[in-house]
């Protein structure tokens, strides 16, 4: 039953990943995007990786995906075709990641990986929650406060960006 | 032994009264002319007060003038034996020097509130003047011989920018990049003679070199005198470059072509620079290092020729000129001439030292009145307005006190008792007459040239015929009380200088010389100037047709003279013709196709190269990514399969 | 193990479909799309990694959770920057954006 659940995430996820990059619709690459956001999302919950699942849903789902939306509605007509690329290239890039994809598989799959003491059976929120906000032996209090300097830095860039043009503009 | 190290105020003061002008002085344009004749009347007390400490209080200890060290701080040490030293040193000779400039300094910073009135660069004037001042201060007081060539050439730059004043003049321009391209060739002299002068004596102190010097025995006199290039020894090869050095700058023969274009400057500029301080560099670089120089005969009669050459050449120039600043040029030129001649036939031991006291006081008396003169012909001009002597004419009305004072400085330095020139020559000339006759027979001719040409300049300005101020109106009266002041105290100190008895205080060795009159040799001089008086007189004091006449009888004589001997056509020629043709124009050659042509060689493959290969950058950014894709692939598979 | 194993090469497979878009799309959002499935793909294996070899660690969960939030960040500036292109060129088309040339 397991197996089964792994199969079909894994081909939602190739397939709607597939799609995204493939579609000629904008709109639609755009709607595959977040049903492979979701697949790798229930991925997570495969895991028993709940938390790194929701936070998936929230951010990407509910985030990214929505701002790649605005901004497809700020730049495009909705409906209008993308333009195809030659199928020359998408030849050779296909040639090429195919390459790539074989290289680094080879490599992993012939590669020994030092046993595991146990499979683990998924991390308890109240843990994570410890951790993050841990300043001693593995805590990670440092990265998570570096990080929202980040996400601030990173918002008023995004805004100054945004806003200079508009100043020069008008 | 009173401390002296306030003298470094004199110093000082007129460095930040033109660091205060020049930076902010735009500002305050009424002011800072102010702000620097009062500097330099500062500087000028000081200095006074100084001579007064030096000569009269502290006086003498046994028996000669000390040489006191007032500051002295060790600059660049290169090596233990090799080092550079800023200091002030104070003896008999830099104490004189100290009131001269100060002196005829001041006096220039206050003529020319009132001539430079109305300017519009009057600020940077004074800027400029301030660091005149102090370069030439600084030059004076120097107590090692690379500080020296430092002011040297902080004079040669002030020097630069004050006859390049009026640097709209396409003729100023042309004036100022002469005097210093000149002079900074004639440097060239000076440097590689510090050099060789300092590699011998192991030092680039004054004091240490002197005292290597004149140590007969010693292994570094012998060391310098045996070494030898070209036959001549090394100190002599020495002190003749140090004389190509203070040639340029005193305008001796042949570097003297810049000193009558330097004219082009302001006229005070002219007075203090051309006439009193700077020109005179050259002379006291040689009575600073006179120890040395009694030391080699030969190099003393190198001076002592170039010098009476120039003097007696200048004169003759000077009396075929029409430009009165020109003919004041050249009576400078002169006048140096026989400063140096007085350094060349002086030995050094008491009485044999005549020469270089002569010179000495010739200097300081020459000072006060080319400084006077300049200043009147500056008041004439400023009433004019044209340099020339044919639209003069008459003015002794108009101007009453300029014609008295210029006459009293055409007295001194025509050599009249008992007014300062007469003293100050009569020594020079008793001193040629004891040492070299030809000397003294070119010195005395020169006497009477001077005399004829100062009284032709004196009669054509203020007597030959009725003024007619031609095409302007007269806007204003004589001159301004600023203008007439220093020109009534330069007239005091040219009458009275020659009273003081200047041997005692100033002598080669640094001994008291009685000074007498010689009646033989003084009343030569006299009738020199008595005939070059009467003979202007003759001809000028009514116009009329003589000089005209004498002119043609002389034809071409004259007309050489007039183009003052074509020295500056024979510069040009072998500048223009000769360094030009053969050496600039294939450098230029080489510059243009071999130089040039291998960076354009390295330009063109660069640029065929990048023509090439610039597609690449193409600034689509999928191409990039491709590029870096690919790469990131191959350098993968390098590390795991290669490595 | 072998769960493991497959599940890095959906990973890898994903990665490379996010790279195949990448380089064929011209498109600039569609570029950043493929860009965040080339994320989700190194979030899968932080997470592989963790739960089946170092299941008593949280590093790897730790990374997933930084890199989503950088992530956000990344997509949120590189919106701007492409509105204001857009701004400035009437176009997102990374082809008519070549001004970054010889």
């Amino acid at each position: 039953m397991n197996e089964f659940f792994l199969y079909l995430i894994s081909i939602m996820i190739l397939v709607f990943g597939a799609l995204t990059v493939t579609s000629h619709k904008i709109f639609r690459s755009a709607i595959y995007l977040l049903f492979t956001l979701i697949s790798i999302a229930a991925l997570y919950f495969y895991l028993e990786y709940e938390f790194i699942a929701a936070v998936q849903i929230v951010v990407y789902v509910g985030g990214i995906v929505v701002l790649i939306l605005f901004s497809l509605f700020l730049t495009h007509r909705v409906g209008a075709d993308l333009p195809a690329p030659s199928y020359l290239k998408m030849f050779f890039t296909f040639l090429s990641v195919l390459f790539a994809f074989g290289f680094v598989y080879s490599l992993v799959i012939g590669h020994e990986f030092p046993e595991a003491e146990a499979i683990g059976s998924g991390i308890s929120m109240n843990s994570i929650g410890k951790a993050m906000l841990n300043y001693g032996e593995g805590g990670f209090v440092l990265p998570f406060e570096v990080v929202s300097i980040l996400l601030l830095a990173a918002l008023i860039g995004s805004i100054a960006i945004a806003f200079k043009t508009k100043v020069k503009n008008s | 032994m009173v401390n002296y190290s306030y003298i470094s105020f004199v110093l000082i003061i007129p460095l930040v009264v033109f660091l205060i002008t020049g930076l902010f002085g735009k500002k305050m344009p009424g002011l800072s002319g102010i702000l620097g004749a009062l500097g330099m009347l500062g500087a000028a007390c000081l200095s006074y007060f100084v001579a007064y400490q030096y000569f009269l209080v502290d006086g003498r200890v046994d028996g000669i003038y000390p040489t006191v060290m007032a500051f002295k701080q060790t600059w660049l040490q290169f090596t233990p034996s090799l080092k550079i030293d800023i200091g002030i040193i104070l003896d008999p000779i830099a104490v004189m020097m100290l009131v001269v400039v100060t002196t005829v300094s001041f006096m220039v910073h206050l003529y020319s509130i009132g001539y430079m009135h109305g300017e519009e660069r009057y600020a940077t004037y004074y800027s400029f003047l301030s660091l005149f001042s102090f370069s030439m201060l600084g030059l004076v007081v120097s107590s090692n011989i690379f500080q020296m060539y430092m002011f040297w050439e902080l004079v040669g730059v002030s020097s630069f920018l004050l006859v390049g004043f009026y640097f709209t003049k396409p003729s100023a321009v042309a004036a100022a990049k002469k005097a210093f391209i000149v002079t900074r060739f004639a440097d060239l002299g000076f440097l590689a003679g510090i050099l060789i002068l300092s590699f011998y004596s192991e030092s680039l102190d004054f004091q240490t070199i002197i005292h290597n010097m004149m140590d007969y025995n010693g292994t570094i006199f012998l060391n310098a005198n045996a070494a030898s290039f070209m036959g001549v020894s090394a100190l002599t090869w020495a002190l003749c470059l140090i004389f190509i050095g203070g040639a340029g700058k005193s305008a001796m023969f042949p570097f003297h072509i810049w000193l009558p274009d330097a004219m082009e400057g302001p006229t005070p500029v002219s007075a203090l620079i051309h006439a009193a301080t700077m020109v005179v560099a050259g002379v006291f670089l040689v009575a600073r290092l006179f120890p040395v120089y009694s030391q080699v005969p030969a190099a003393l009669d190198v001076v002592m020729y170039v010098g009476a050459f120039s003097a007696f050449f200048a004169a003759i120039i000077a009396c075929t000129q029409t430009d009165i600043k020109r003919v004041l040029a050249y009576s400078t030129m002169s006048q140096i001439g026989y400063m140096m001649f007085a350094l060349g036939v002086s030995g050094y031991w008491g009485e044999e030292g005549l020469g270089f006291t002569a010179s000495m006081f010739h200097l300081f008396t020459h000072a006060m009145f080319k400084a006077l003169l300049f200043l009147g012909a500056g008041a004439v001009i400023h009433y004019v307005h044209s340099n020339e002597m044919g639209d003069m004419g008459g003015l002794w009305k108009k101007m009453p006190i300029t014609h008295i004072v210029f006459f009293i400085a055409c007295l001194a330095i025509s050599g009249v008792p008992p007014l300062s020139g007469f003293f100050s020559k009569e020594e020079i000339l008793t001193a040629a007459y004891q040492h070299n006759k030809i000397v003294y027979a070119v010195g005395l001719l020169t006497a009477c040239l001077t005399a004829f040409y100062m009284f032709r300049l004196f009669l054509m300005i203020f007597w030959n015929k009725e003024y007619k101020a031609h095409g302007r109106t007269e806007h204003h009266g004589e001159a301004p009380m600023t203008m007439k002041l220093p020109l009534l105290i330069l007239a005091i100190a040219t009458i009275f200088a020659g009273i003081i008895p200047f041997s005692m205080y100033v002598s080669a060795d640094g001994t008291a010389v009685e000074s007498h009159i010689h009646l033989r040799e003084a009343s030569m001089a006299v009738a020199a100037g008595a005939i070059g008086i009467f003979s202007a007189f003759f001809l000028y004091l009514k116009k009329n047709e003589r000089p005209e006449m004498i002119s043609s009888a002389f034809g071409a004589l004259y007309r050489t003279a007039y183009k003052k001997f074509y020295v500056d056509e024979l510069y040009l020629f072998v500048t223009k013709n000769m360094i030009f043709n053969f050496i600039a124009v294939p450098a230029a050659w080489i510059d243009r196709n071999v130089v040039d042509g291998m960076m354009d060689l390295i330009a063109a493959v660069t640029e065929n190269l990048s023509d090439s290969i610039k597609s690449i950058q193409s600034g689509k950014i999928s191409s990039y990514v491709m590029w870096f894709f690919v790469g990131a692939i191959l350098l993968s598979m390098m590390i795991v399969y290669a490595l | 193990m072998g769960d493991m194993k497959f599940i890095l090469a959906i990973s890898f497979a994903l990665f490379f479909i996010g790279a195949y878009g990448f380089l064929t799309r011209r498109n600039m959002i569609t570029m950043l799309m493929a860009v965040e499935l080339m994320l989700n793909a190194v979030n899968i294996n932080f997470v592989v990694f963790n739960k089946y070899l170092y299941a008593d660690k949280m590093d790897g969960l730790f990374f997933t959770i930084f890199i989503i939030t950088i992530a956000a960040a990344e997509a949120a500036v590189a919106i701007a920057i492409i509105i204001n292109l857009y701004r400035k060129f009437k176009s997102i088309d990374e082809n008519d954006i070549d001004t970054l040339r010889w």
